[in-house]
């Protein structure tokens, strides 16, 4: 790794919480004290052993870290080109790559004193982790889920509940992932002294993008040591692939590859019905601009007057007007590239997925893999592409099924 | 001096308390709005807050996020209410105007272009939510330059070391959040803010005035009269969003005037 700190894209955040322009702090006055008090014990945290001690315990026998990087044959055989390798986050404890950043803000949380944990999910998979570790420790667990996702994801919400949570459905605005934020939000300004909000990706102020990639970092570090096993000391991968909602599994895969200018990144959006001018997609980079949301300076999905139009994808987990300030630098420093996947591809993915490799993949990391098999078949087989399987697609089984016209009524 | 500093030297002169109160711009529509905004003044309004609708209002209860909807579904835009506040200005030059929302439909606009059109507009003052001192830059400081006042908001997680940052480059008054919570939430005790608008005053010359939760005369009475004014905001939204006539939208602003003024 270079050890030139000028040109190395890894020091951001700076201390405003910016990446480039991008980031930032813009929340309430109510807030602010409480992100600052955050930022602070975040950062003697971070620097604390016991501190990494307590999560690698739990990473190792409750999540079941490492999860493996696996060499998907039959897939590289039939595509006939890049070698492809799945790291298999989908294995984790929950099914998806989100409890890895859960179990380090609720630690967080409690050494902090905090008593009531609050979160936003869209999908609920973010919801399932943290209701799963606040039953681990005893804690109050409230999450957010938008009116529409309680009814498109109803075996999460039960998950849930089963885990003790309160579920509280989000009807203001359009009762989607962003106004279950917005209610988050509104729930941590009326509760400052008991309360922590769990924020389930890079978004929102800072420290948060910074904080979520961190504690999601351990995908990335953990692909450098196993791709060198497996294939020689010091081979790095090509080329890293991963799906962006709001992009914390994405920036756990790419944040330990950023110095490393031999390996090309590509975050894939969700281009819904085709990313034009009906804007019904989620693909902030490629059809956003610029904008400020949920604490951030960001790329957004919004109309002439800065109003933040609703995203549209099959996968729930992917439907967020924006991106994680850190992606949005990347792209506009041309660190990372940047694509869109529409439902179709992604649906004709996760079949191969199923069909090939015997693996059924999540909605959102379909969307990776639907751009894995576009690149693949026109590189060498010298090159090898790691793509992130960031979840299992049990939740997604409905919704599949009523694309694919198949009647799951029993 | 704005005509915000103007009225409260003028308010101080007659030994009186200031009452401000909060309509959103183009809720139900531009035409209804409009009509209500020119009301205010004759009903006893010494400012007037101009609520920019915005969809993701992070920082409002049910009441006003509603009135955005109300405003948005019927058109409402940027543009619209800073026309909407240039109508105003034909007819009343001396009631303070300021604006009230969120960054993003600023931001989207560009700031310099938005200050200019805001001060041709008449526009005296910006409230904007998610810009605290930490991100100045933005517009605070490029707004007091464009002679417009930067109000912000002091709350009670603003504890004595950061209110020294929060008061820095704020000017035209200080909008105390008297409750830790969203718009229109429960109102609080006069007793339980009077110490916090004290601890403000301590460290400021200029007037503080207290919202959140004023939703009756009585109320209005009890905040103005330990501070320097109060905040009438989702009372009033309430009744626009239950179709109440005009009138009537101005009759209760008139009570809740009244007793601010007795405060
Ligand atoms: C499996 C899976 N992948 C990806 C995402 C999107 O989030 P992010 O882009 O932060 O990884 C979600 C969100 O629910 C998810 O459940």
């Amino acid at each position: 790794m270079p050890d030139d700190r000028v040109n190395s894209f890894m020091t951001g955040p700076d201390e405003q919480g910016r990446f480039g322009i991008f980031g930032g702090r813009f929340v309430s006055e109510t807030l602010m004290p409480l992100i600052l008090e955050l930022e602070r014990q975040y950062e003697i945290a971070k620097t604390d052993d016991t501190f990494w001690a307590e999560m690698d315990d739990l990473w190792t026998h409750y999540v079941g870290r490492p999860s493996p990087l696996y060499h998907a044959s039959r897939l590289t055989e039939h595509l006939g080109g890049a070698k492809i390798y799945m790291k298999r986050d989908e294995l984790n404890h929950t099914g998806a790559h989100k409890i890895n950043n859960v179990l380090g803000q609720i630690i967080l949380a409690r050494r902090m004193g905090k008593t009531r944990i609050i979160a936003e999910t869209g999908a609920g998979q973010h919801g399932v982790a943290t209701a799963t570790v606040c039953a681990k420790f005893g804690l109050k667990c409230i999450v957010y889920m938008g009116a529409h996702d309680v009814e498109r994801q109803a075996p999460n919400v039960f998950r849930m509940r089963l885990l003790g949570a309160e579920v509280v459905p989000v009807t203001s605005g359009r009762g989607t992932l962003k106004d279950a934020m917005n209610d988050a939000l509104r729930d941590w300004v009326t509760n400052v002294r008991d309360t922590f909000y769990c924020i389930g990706t890079v978004a929102g102020p800072h420290p948060y993008p910074a904080m979520v990639r961190d504690f999601q970092s351990i995908i990335g570090k953990e692909v450098r040591w196993q791709l060198a096993e497996q294939e020689g000391e010091g081979r790095l991968p090509d080329t890293v692939v991963a799906a962006i909602g709001g992009g914390s599994n994405a920036m756990g895969l790419f944040f330990p590859f950023l110095d490393d200018p031999s390996v090309k990144i590509i975050g894939v959006e969700a281009g819904g019905k085709g990313v034009d001018d009906r804007m019904e997609h989620c693909a902030s980079l490629t059809g956003g601009r610029p904008g400020v949301l949920h604490g951030n300076r960001t790329y957004l999905l919004q109309d002439d007057d800065g109003q933040i139009l609703e995203g549209f994808s099959i996968s729930a987990g992917l439907d967020y007007p924006g991106i994680g300030p850190e992606h949005a630098w990347l792209h506009d420093t041309g660190r990372a590239e940047y694509v869109s996947i529409t439902d179709a591809e992604a649906l004709e993915a996760f079949q191969l997925s199923c069909a090939l490799e015997g693996i059924i993949p999540a909605l959102e990391p379909s969307h990776a893999l639907a751009h894995v098999m576009k690149i693949a078949p026109t590189l060498p087989k010298e090159h090898i592409i790691v793509m992130n399987m960031c979840g299992r697609g049990d939740k997604d089984i409905f919704t599949v099924a009523k694309h694919l016209g198949f009647d799951m009524k029993i | 001096m704005t005509r915000i500093d103007q009225t409260f030297a003028r308010l101080r002169a007659e030994g009186r308390k200031a009452f401000v109160s909060y309509i959103m711009a183009g809720d139900p529509d531009t035409a209804t709005s409009l009509a209500v905004m020119k009301g205010l003044p004759g009903a006893g309004v010494d400012i007037i807050e101009l609520g920019m609708p915005f969809t993701d209002p992070m920082a409002d209860g049910p009441t006003i996020q509603l009135a955005g909807q109300r405003a948005l579904d019927a058109g409402q835009t940027l543009e619209k209410t800073l026309a909407m506040a240039a109508e105003f200005r034909k007819g009343d030059d001396r009631t303070p105007l300021v604006m009230m929302g969120y960054y993003n439909p600023i931001y989207s606009r560009g700031v310099d272009r938005f200050l200019t059109d805001a001060k041709a507009a008449g526009i005296d003052g910006l409230i904007v939510v998610d810009l605290p001192p930490e991100e100045d830059d933005e517009l605070c400081i490029p707004a007091q330059k464009a002679g417009l006042n930067f109000i912000r908001l002091a709350t009670p997680t603003t504890d004595d070391a950061r209110l020294p940052k929060v008061l820095q480059n704020t000017s035209g008054f200080v909008y105390y959040v008297s409750i830790t919570g969203i718009t229109g939430a429960a109102a609080p005790e006069a007793a339980d803010v009077a110490p916090e608008v004290a601890r403000i005053k301590a460290a400021t010359d200029l007037p503080v005035i207290v919202g959140f939760g004023i939703t009756t005369p009585e109320a209005a009475e009890a905040i103005a009269g330990i501070a320097d004014g109060c905040v009438v905001g989702s009372a009033i939204v309430k009744d626009i969003g239950e179709g109440r006539p005009v009138a009537e939208v101005l009759a209760r602003v008139a009570a809740l005037a009244e007793g601010a003024h007795r405060g």
